[in-house]
């Protein structure tokens, strides 16, 4: 029998939900447990294998000094490394602390400040570490991570694409929300993988998968301003889960007032 | 059209319709309210239709209201098109399975029940005629389209009324469709009984005719049918001046008006997936965790997304300028080359459902704006 490729999952600063949409994979997980060793997962087992590794998976962002350290060390031991979900791609909700201070709400929230040792700004692996494939989402779609590891072991490009979401909303046959209910919907700058969850509920896109290929924020920040949306409430829209991606930066700081 | 072969079918009397086509084989897929907009789907009876119900349409916009009467087809194209129906947006092609050292490869069943397209506008029929060219008409012929369109019923549907995003009339494919149906509606409201003007030009649409009750039309029936079609064709919400329009955007590979329109365009794709005609996919290949198995899907794809034009070193379109202007050149130009037809029907779909309300017969208009203030 060949040997199984040896898969790692590793967590940095994150709510450990991307790792769950893996646990919840119930009917895949027993064919992925013969396809690879799942060497190193926390949140599953605390039995590990050492590294090297032939996959790691990662999630979460680069947060604290500690952080930056292991996330080289994951690096060097992982021959192939997927980064996933917007706190691994994007720096996550926790990067609302990039457009704000610190300390002041380390003083606000624990009863000790002092013993916080934190960097200034949540990052994403990417800014630290070469990463080989960044799956977008929060949560990432299990489906889709199922498809990353599928490439991976046939040696082939997932077949995720980098369009917006408005694509999977026609696909489906889902009428537009923002058309027809004049709901605003962030779907035409967010690259797609839900399978337009929210649209097919009634419910503008929150772009929880982040930018799409070519977002055109500004074109869809000022369409949502003609239809009476608050410039404040554009700037919240796009400070949520993938704030600290570039276009939704970008776009944001240009409606702070 | 022989008028003297045209009859008349009240209200009451057309309601046994649907269940006829059904009777006969047919999967009826008509126009229905969902989600906030009248799409087409299965109906089982008249009573699926949108009875009473009107869309509003503008660029970037479209809302149900209520009409003051119970007309079952006062309303114009809504977000679908027949499109789907037979060109599926996602598909199976194949399925691959090792053997050993052998790949055994399985085509999906191409078996469709036949459809009945009730209710089908004269935009959408002639958008149908050009998607039969697309794949039908050259020699390599798409056995998933072909399969689907096979027997296909058309019970059409005359427009008596344009909504805001309509220019048929400039494309001279409606308000009245001339051919590609079974059976034609004519809906007769105001003075006198709600009733239809029944035409039929096909063997199997007279067969389901004969079953109807009907009347001979009058003379009131044939002028009040006129009068309709006459009012679709006067209140056309969108205008485009085609006269020379395959050499206008050829003499407009480049020009200000594409980056101009380039600050709007979202590359959303929602125009491309809307229009009647776009007809553009791509395949997907999958194996499974085992490596024993693969399949390839075929899906709608746009020339608005970068993995369109996506080649060994990258893609070839990466500013959006050149991808509107790619898109409409085809529409409206290259078309004409290809397919020995505009690619543009005049539905205003791409109008309507565009989310920042781009608008193509605006964006012509700007380009003979642009060489009007160059001329001498
Ligand atoms: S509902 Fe949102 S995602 Fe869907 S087509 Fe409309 S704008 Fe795009
Ligand atoms: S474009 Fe013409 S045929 Fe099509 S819905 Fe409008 S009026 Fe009817
Ligand atoms: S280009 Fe627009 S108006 Fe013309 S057929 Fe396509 S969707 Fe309809
Ligand atoms: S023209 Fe409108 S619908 Fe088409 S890609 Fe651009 S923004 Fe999207």
């Amino acid at each position: 029998m060949p040997r199984l490729p040896k898969l790692a999952v590793w967590k940095f600063t994150s709510c450990d939900g991307c790792q769950l949409s893996l646990l919840d994979c119930e009917d895949e997980l027993l064919a992925l447990a013969g396809s690879v060793r799942i060497a190193h997962f926390l949140e599953a087992s605390s039995a590990q294998t050492r590294g090297p590794y032939d996959l790691s998976l990662v999630e979460g962002s680069i947060t604290t000094p500690a952080d930056r350290e292991r996330i080289q060390h994951v690096r060097r031991i992982s021959r192939r490394l997927v980064t996933i979900g917007a706190c691994a791609t994007a720096g996550g909700i926790q990067a609302l602390r990039n457009f704000a201070d610190v300390e002041e709400f380390a003083r606000a929230v624990y009863a000790s400040p002092e013993i916080i040792s934190t960097l200034e700004r949540s990052t994403a692996i990417g800014d630290h570490v070469p990463v080989d494939f960044e799956l977008r989402g929060c949560p990432v779609d299990k489906a889709q991570l199922f498809e990353v590891i599928r490439a991976f072991l046939a040696g082939r490009p997932p077949a995720v694409s980098a369009h917006s979401v408005c694509v999977e909303c026609k696909r489906n046959g889902t009428v537009c929300v923002m058309v027809a209910r004049g709901t605003p919907c962030l779907g035409p700058i967010t690259h797609a993988g839900c399978g337009a969850l929210c649209p097919r509920y009634a419910r503008g896109c929150y772009g929880c998968f982040g930018p799409m290929e070519t977002p055109n924020t500004t074109s869809l920040a000022a369409e949502w301003e003609r239809r009476g949306v608050p410039r404040r409430d554009v700037l919240r829209v796009l400070r949520t889960f993938n704030a600290a991606a570039e276009p939704f930066r970008r776009e944001s700081e240009r409606h702070v007032d | 059209m022989d008028e003297k072969t045209l009859r008349v079918v009240t209200r009451a009397a057309l309601e046994p319709l649907p269940g006829l086509l059904r009777d006969r084989g047919f999967t009826v897929v008509g126009p229905t309210i969902r989600e906030a907009a009248i799409v087409y789907d299965e109906i089982e009876s008249l009573a699926d239709l949108p009875i009473g119900w009107t869309d509003e349409q503008g660029p970037g916009g479209y809302r149900l209201r209520r009409r003051s009467d119970e007309a079952l087809f006062g309303y114009n194209v809504g977000p679908h098109s027949w499109k789907g129906r037979f060109h599926p947006s996602d598909v199976l092609l194949f399925q691959a399975q090792r053997n050993g050292r052998d790949v055994e490869f399985t085509a999906p069943p191409t078996e469709s029940p036949p459809v009945a397209l009730f209710g089908a506008r004269a935009c959408d029929l002639a958008a149908v005629a050009i998607q039969d060219r697309v794949f039908l008409g050259s020699a390599s012929i798409d056995p998933i389209y072909a399969t689907r369109r096979r027997g296909a019923f058309v019970v059409a549907v005359h427009c008596t009324q344009a909504g805001g995003t309509c220019f048929c009339e400039s494309m001279r494919t409606g308000p009245r469709a001339t051919r590609g149906f079974d059976l034609a509606l004519t809906e007769l409201l105001g003075a006198g009984e709600h009733r239809f003007l029944v035409e039929n030009a096909s063997e199997r649409g007279a067969e389901i005719a004969d079953r109807l009750a009907s009347r001979p039309a009058s003379s009131e029936d044939l002028a009040a049918a006129r009068a309709g079609v006459e009012r679709a064709r006067t209140s056309m919400g969108r205008k485009l001046d085609t006269d020379g329009i395959r050499d206008l955007l050829y003499r407009h590979a480049e020009s200000e008006v594409w980056d101009a329109v380039a600050h709007r365009c979202l590359s959303c794709t929602n125009c491309t997936m809307v229009c009647p005609t776009c007809f553009c996919t791509t395949v997907e290949d999958v194996s499974d965790l085992s490596r024993e198995h693969a399949e390839r899907r075929r899906l709608w794809d746009s020339c608005f997304t970068l993995g369109f034009t996506h080649l060994g070193s990258g893609s070839v379109r990466t500013s959006t300028s050149s991808r509107y202007r790619h898109w409409i050149t085809h529409k409206l130009a290259s078309w004409h080359d290809q397919f020995g037809s505009s690619g543009c029907v005049g539905c205003g779909r791409c109008i309507t459902w565009c989310p920042v309300g781009i608008d193509i017969t605006e964006e012509v208009g700007r380009l003979r704006e642009a060489e009007g203030s160059r001329a001498p």
